[in-house]
């Protein structure tokens, strides 16, 4: 049997994954494993979830030569561009899908976590559009720092709950969000935001994604005359952005994987979110992955810069990637990924999101070949960054 | 025979309580663990804190949160309790997440537990279907007894299923909520208690969630062999401390 990546059928990518859930979302769960793949192969499903991911969201997303970028580092540079997605980031393939999802499922309300709030808009976007009632949690000390992105959700008639436990950040989001589903076992579905969380989330989220690499295939071969790059690059907090970018390359090592994560003020310095460096295999939010815990096994605090990496774990799919070596695994400083950030303002007139600028950081760690072709996801626009950037650059 | 087996035979409705190991403070656990026993209760959890309770209300993370700055460990647990057969012969069981016991090691976990003394473990995070293929014979070859859990979404199958996997009682959560979220309960637990009744299972059952005090732990014992108390327990030793839990046990037992 040929060498896979991908999921197997009970759920994990090799060691990781599975579902390690409270009997009380065993319902839930089962009900969404059970149909997910049957809902998704649906013709009308593919097509109405086409068909908004083309009017709605503006896809496909543009395969940009970024030439200058190009010329600065001597290799060839193509940016996918998600952040010309609406909503700004990339999230928004994956609320479309699960919202199509949810209805076809008979739910009629919507919970969601959101760390830098961009998750948390995509969700109540897509439940405006949808007419669906739609409740945020987002940590109370997250609140307080992204609050254009708040106001969005709020417009976009979400109600946008505090979560006051833990370290009021996106992981403890995530605990809320988790147990309002135990608390409402019948009517809601919980978007999660990324490639994390209990089988089949992190296999739907991917897949919902997977439109990122199924995109770069075709407009490569119209620009290069190939469907294959040497390599693609995404950064990596849960590793929505960076499986969706992956996911048709996978299985063919011709293609160099690369993943960046938040080195946040050096790997090693107490405050950082690089979890594959840092982090032992346990469980968290219902799967089994590499996560950043004590050796007593309690779950720690990442820090970065950029709210959507400042994740504790990865995708048990990244986890895969990086035990086996099948993705190479860097990460960036909160300085690298600031001045790779700038750099492509000025060389490219693109202001990317800091997540997508640790991206871009890749050009400090490795030395790409003249003739390679390297495709960068950017993931996101900077708008929602503004701030960051005055106060970093003082602007 | 196990502890929790010998007690689930007398012919009485048990009353069975949690608490979170360090927490009001790092040393009383021992101290609780006694007092409870002297108060008449007839098993006791011992909550292993963890930073990310998902299955928990805002009073046991509360506690979980506290019990962790206070330096509780599952090393520290071990320590605080190594001598406890000493003075303690009610049933004993370690309530906590999959994490910090997966970091421990899951034998030399189960391994410390005979030690000990410890008759059983409740992990809400470890779903029935791993236990059953990768940590059964683990559990057995220390004789623990592993309680899994049952709500009213639970299918019958599944219900059958987790009734041949255990074997010792079943927690039935009285309501598809996390702890300490509702109290009392309505119709639609009576229907759901009855349903269980009805379909005549191997192992008991005990009911928790929802209950706080005489009224609930009758209901709940009407249809169960007993009753487990927590979110309401926690909260009196937090308003109370650990030197009133007597009269917390008396108010219950009435």
């Amino acid at each position: 049997m040929k060498k896979t990546y991908n999921i197997n059928e009970k759920g994990y990518y090799g060691e990781f994954g599975g579902a390690f859930i409270p009997e009380m979302l065993y319902p839930n769960v089962e009900e969404l494993r059970q149909n997910y793949l049957k809902i998704m192969a649906e013709p009308s499903f593919k097509e109405e979830f086409h068909q908004l991911l083309k009017d709605y969201v503006g896809r496909p997303s543009p395969l940009y030569f970024a030439k200058r970028l190009s010329e600065k580092y001597n290799t060839k540079v193509y940016l996918k561009r998600e952040d010309l997605n609406h909503t700004g980031a990339h999230k928004v393939n994956n609320t479309i899908g699960q919202i199509l999802m949810a209805k076809r499922l008979g739910k009629n309300r919507i919970i969601a976590e959101t760390g830098a709030g961009q998750h948390g808009v995509a969700t109540a976007t897509v439940c405006a559009l949808m007419g669906i009632e739609c409740i945020v949690y987002m940590g109370e000390i997250d609140i307080a720092r992204q609050a254009p992105n708040v106001a969005r959700m709020k417009m976009l008639g979400a109600e946008v709950r505090p979560a006051l436990s833990g370290s009021r950040t996106l992981k403890d989001a995530t605990n809320e969000a988790i147990r309002d589903w135990i608390n409402n076992p019948v009517d809601t579905h919980y978007i999660i935001g990324s490639a994390i969380g209990p089988h089949p989330y992190p296999d739907m989220v991917t897949k919902f994604q997977s439109i990122i690499s199924e995109e770069i295939k075709w407009q490569l071969k119209e620009k290069e005359g190939k469907e294959n790059p040497d390599y693609v690059v995404a950064c990596i907090g849960g590793g929505s952005n960076a499986a969706g970018t992956y996911y048709h390359f996978l299985d063919n090592e011709a293609v160099g994987i690369i993943a960046v994560e938040a080195a946040g003020k050096g790997v090693h310095s107490g405050e950082s979110a690089a979890t594959s460096a840092l982090g032992k295999e346990g469980i968290i939010h219902g799967c089994k992955t590499l996560l950043m815990q004590t050796t007593d096994g309690q779950i720690t605090e990442p820090y970065s810069i950029s709210a959507g990496l400042d994740y504790p774990g990865v995708g048990p799919l990244h986890s895969h990637l990086y035990k086996s070596g099948r993705g190479e695994f860097y990460s960036a400083t909160d300085d690298e990924a600031m001045t790779a950030g700038l750099e492509l303002c000025q060389l490219e007139g693109i202001i990317p999101a800091i997540e997508s600028s640790h991206a871009l950081a890749i050009f400090e760690h490795k030395t790409f070949k003249p003739d390679d072709v390297v495709v960068i996801s950017l993931s996101g626009r900077g708008d929602k960054d503004l701030q960051n950037y005055i106060d970093y650059f003082k602007l | 025979m196990n502890r929790i087996n010998q007690k689930l035979k007398e012919d009485k409705k048990l009353l069975s309580i949690y608490f979170t190991a360090g927490y009001p403070n790092i040393d009383d656990t021992a101290i609780i663990i006694q007092n409870l026993e002297k108060s008449g209760v007839d098993m006791i959890e011992i909550g292993l804190p963890f930073s990310d309770p998902l299955a928990d209300g805002p009073t046991i993370q509360a506690s979980s949160t506290q019990a962790l700055k206070n330096g509780m460990t599952s090393e520290v647990l071990f320590d605080q309790i190594k001598d406890i057969r000493q003075f303690v012969s009610i049933p004993l069981i370690i309530m906590g997440y999959f994490n910090p016991m997966l970091q421990y090691g899951i034998e030399a976990f189960c391994k410390k537990c005979q030690e000990i003394g410890i008759d059983g473990l409740i992990i809400p995070d470890l779903p029935v279907d791993v236990y059953h293929s990768e940590y059964k014979a683990t559990f057995e070859k220390y004789e623990l007894i592993n309680v899994f859990l049952i709500t009213p979404q639970t299918s019958d199958e599944r219900i059958h299923f987790i009734d041949s996997v255990s074997d010792g009682f079943i927690y039935m959560v009285s309501s598809a909520s996390t702890t300490g979220a509702k109290v009392g309960f309505g119709n639609t637990q009576t229907e759901y208690f009855e349903r269980i009744a009805n379909m005549n299972l191997k192992n008991p059952q005990i009911v928790g969630f929802g209950i706080s005090n005489n009224e609930t732990f009758t209901q709940a014992t009407k249809y169960a062999k007993g009753a487990i108390i927590g979110s309401a327990f926690v909260k009196h030793v937090t308003q109370n401390g650990i030197d009133t839990i007597d009269t917390f046990v008396n108010n219950i037992k009435n």
